[in-house]
């Protein structure tokens, strides 16, 4: 009975803050636009039953998005973005956890402090920070100006490098963090054994720590290309308008066309996008489990 | 069971107390009003005003399509204005609460009566033209003495952005307003719904593109302010607030702005109350208060913006009732025209061709 209260906990969280939703915005996007509050008109009712919904079913609002070039190329783009800020966050965030790791015990928990540290500011000031930074006249430019590196001031801002930088600098912890942990836990003996055999130190991190803190990578690899995907902030405060993401195609269905249905099947599709790396990720998370038993 | 009643008596006073304390909220545009005027509100009433900002009207719209906002009054433009109240969004006002509804200037109320007949749902908060804020000195310095400041092919003609380039140029990030202009330029009636013909502004605006910094609807103001752009197409009194920025900062950016003497867009910001507001009774006695002569020409000063309250003029400062850029005058009033709603197809057509224009795909 206890064992059955404990798994019906995750199990209704799952319900009430996925399933239903995901089926409220499955259910608008088959249903069709309408000038009305909310702006769709409902296929489906109680009254009717659930026979008269499935025969009045119609994909057309899916459809609607092979029709037209913008849709798969606003997500080949977004993940593409995704991806190229996950490996820069990656080379990044390693060297970063591999440094805390090895830093002497007391200084660890400063360490830790200082990547933590900036969640205790919201994420739109941070962001809205880079804008400060990286615009013609900002920090960066007047620094390098001064330094006497460019005479003219580098244009970053509106670019999509801009878009790289907020994303690998919001996301940094969550790679750092995983990483940091894998290798916290490495027994520090392994090294040394490796090198007793006859390793270099080079070869005894690649053959001996990476394996080891691989977990650790792929956590933190599936925690910044998930939400990194469907990233609409970033994109629309430091990108310029030709930098194409998904979440600015669904901004747009969502507010400009006010078409609720085409909205939605963007977004269905955008999770059916993602439910493969988080099916991965929940595998990669039960193997290290059973492997830490 | 000491405890349990405590607490039941507890959460009775605070019930009690959140039922005294009564509350207006409002959702208005940035940058939109004096804000000793909020305060002013809250002495005078005793309610308390919490007072929300939006930079687009897509944003507003979603919140009033989808409903349940929890807003008692917000500002709609004039076609989004109509379309919503065919939504059913709106109540219409109970004008017994409005005494101050008198001080209203006849020659607006015409004009918003297009989108609001007998005006019915809304007041005229504010109205201005979308026109061209430029850094006068910069723009000089690139496009010669004789730079067309006041017209259309400033930013239309690729000549002319091919050199604006190099000191940055904004334009509104709202096809609703991008698109009549465009269709101004090469002659068209602003105000089709023709698809074909507003699929003829997407030569206009691709042979332009590349030169474009932003496309944004707000971020104008401080860039112009701050000399990190040199032209911004832009809402009037947005660039007259920049104007005076950087007269404050005094920093030798000197900005101005012009309608465009090929026509300019004129709008409506108009103050209605959601058919779902919480406080409805709050919310007239909202819009009785900014409807007070007084109290509107002090907004006006503050944000640069013709008013359509016809008593709020004899207190309005002089750079303000005096500047044609804010209330022009006969002949260039001549000059402006208005735009109706799409509809849903359309709607899509000029936004399917706005994401083009920006994204190139």
């Amino acid at each position: 009975m206890r064992k059955f209260f404990l798994i019906a906990v995750p199990y209704a969280w799952l319900l009430a803050l996925f399933l239903i939703p995901f089926f409220i915005v499955l259910k608008i996007s088959l249903s069709d636009v309408a000038l009305a509050r909310p702006p769709y008109v409902p296929q489906f009712s109680w009254d009717d039953g659930i026979m008269a919904f499935l025969r009045d079913l119609d994909f057309e609002n899916f459809v609607f998005l092979t029709e037209d070039s913008l849709y798969w190329k606003a997500y080949l783009s977004s993940v593409s973005i995704a991806g190229l800020s996950t490996i820069l966050t990656l080379t990044i965030g390693y060297p970063l956890a591999y440094g805390m790791a090895r830093a002497p015990e007391e200084w660890r928990a400063t360490l830790m402090m200082l990547i933590i540290l900036p969640f205790w500011t919201s994420f739109l000031i941070r962001v809205y920070a880079w804008m400060g930074i990286l615009s013609q006249e900002g920090l960066l430019n007047q620094f390098l100006m001064w330094t006497g590196l460019i005479s003219e001031p580098l244009m970053i801002l509106n670019t999509p490098t801009a878009v790289y930088i907020g994303i690998v600098y919001t996301y940094l912890p969550f790679m750092v963090l995983p990483i940091y942990s894998a290798l916290d836990r490495m027994d520090g003996s392994l090294i040394e054994a490796a090198e007793d055999l006859g390793c270099s130190r080079l070869s005894a991190f690649w053959l001996v720590t990476v394996p080891l803190s691989r977990n650790g990578i792929i956590a933190g690899c599936f925690l910044v290309f998930i939400p990194a995907l469907g990233e609409f902030v970033i994109p629309s405060l430091l990108g310029g308008s030709g930098t194409l993401m998904i979440g600015k195609v669904l901004w747009e269905e969502f507010f400009s066309n006010r078409d609720w249905p085409v909205a939605s099947a963007v977004a269905v599709i955008l999770l059916l996008i993602l439910v493969i790396p988080i099916v991965l990720f929940q595998r990669n998370q039960q193997d290290a489990e059973e492997a830490a038993k | 069971m000491k405890a349990q009643t405590l607490a039941f008596a507890s959460a009775l006073a605070l019930s009690a107390a959140a039922a005294q304390a009564e509350e207006v909220r409002v959702y208005n545009w940035s940058d939109y009003i004096d804000e000793s005027l909020l305060t002013k509100f809250e002495e005078e009433t005793g309610i308390d005003l919490i007072y929300d900002v939006f930079d687009s009207n897509e944003v507003l719209e979603t919140k009033m399509l989808a409903g349940g906002s929890g807003y008692d009054v917000v500002v709609p433009s004039g076609t989004f204005l109509q379309r919503q109240i065919q939504a059913g969004a709106f109540q219409k006002l109970d004008k017994s609460k409005l005494p101050n509804i008198g001080n209203m200037w006849d020659v607006i109320m015409d004009r918003t009566a297009q989108y609001d007949p007998g005006n019915e749902y809304a007041i005229n908060y504010m109205w201005g033209t979308t026109g061209l804020g430029v850094n006068l000195t910069k723009v000089k310095e690139v496009l010669g003495e004789d730079a067309p400041i006041d017209s259309l092919a400033l930013i239309f003609d690729p000549a002319n952005m091919e050199k604006l380039q190099s000191c940055g140029v904004h334009l509104l990030d709202a096809p609703t307003e991008m698109i009549p202009a465009a269709l101004k330029y090469i002659g068209e009636d602003p105000d089709s719904q023709d698809p074909d013909v507003i699929a003829k502004t997407e030569a206009v605006f691709e042979a332009i593109r590349p030169y474009v910094l932003k496309f944004h609807n707000s971020e104008y103001i401080n860039a112009l302010a701050n000399g990190d752009i040199c032209v911004a197409f832009g809402w009037s009194g947005d660039v007259l607030q920049a104007r005076d920025r950087a007269a404050e900062a005094d920093n030798g950016v000197e900005i101005a702005y012009n309608a465009p003497k090929e026509g300019a867009l004129m709008w409506f910001d108009e103050m209605a109350i959601p058919v779902d507001a919480p406080n409805p009774d709050g919310a007239h006695k909202f819009l009785n208060f900014i409807m007070d002569a007084q109290n509107m020409a002090a907004a006006s000063n503050y944000v640069y913006y013709a008013n359509g309250n016809k008593a709020s003029q004899e207190f309005l400062e002089e750079d303000v009732i005096g500047d044609p850029a804010i209330y022009p005058t006969e002949e260039t009033v001549a000059n402006l025209y208005t735009t109706t709603p799409y509809d849903a197809k359309v709607q899509r057509v000029v936004t399917r061709l706005w994401t083009k224009v920006k994204s190139g795909t």
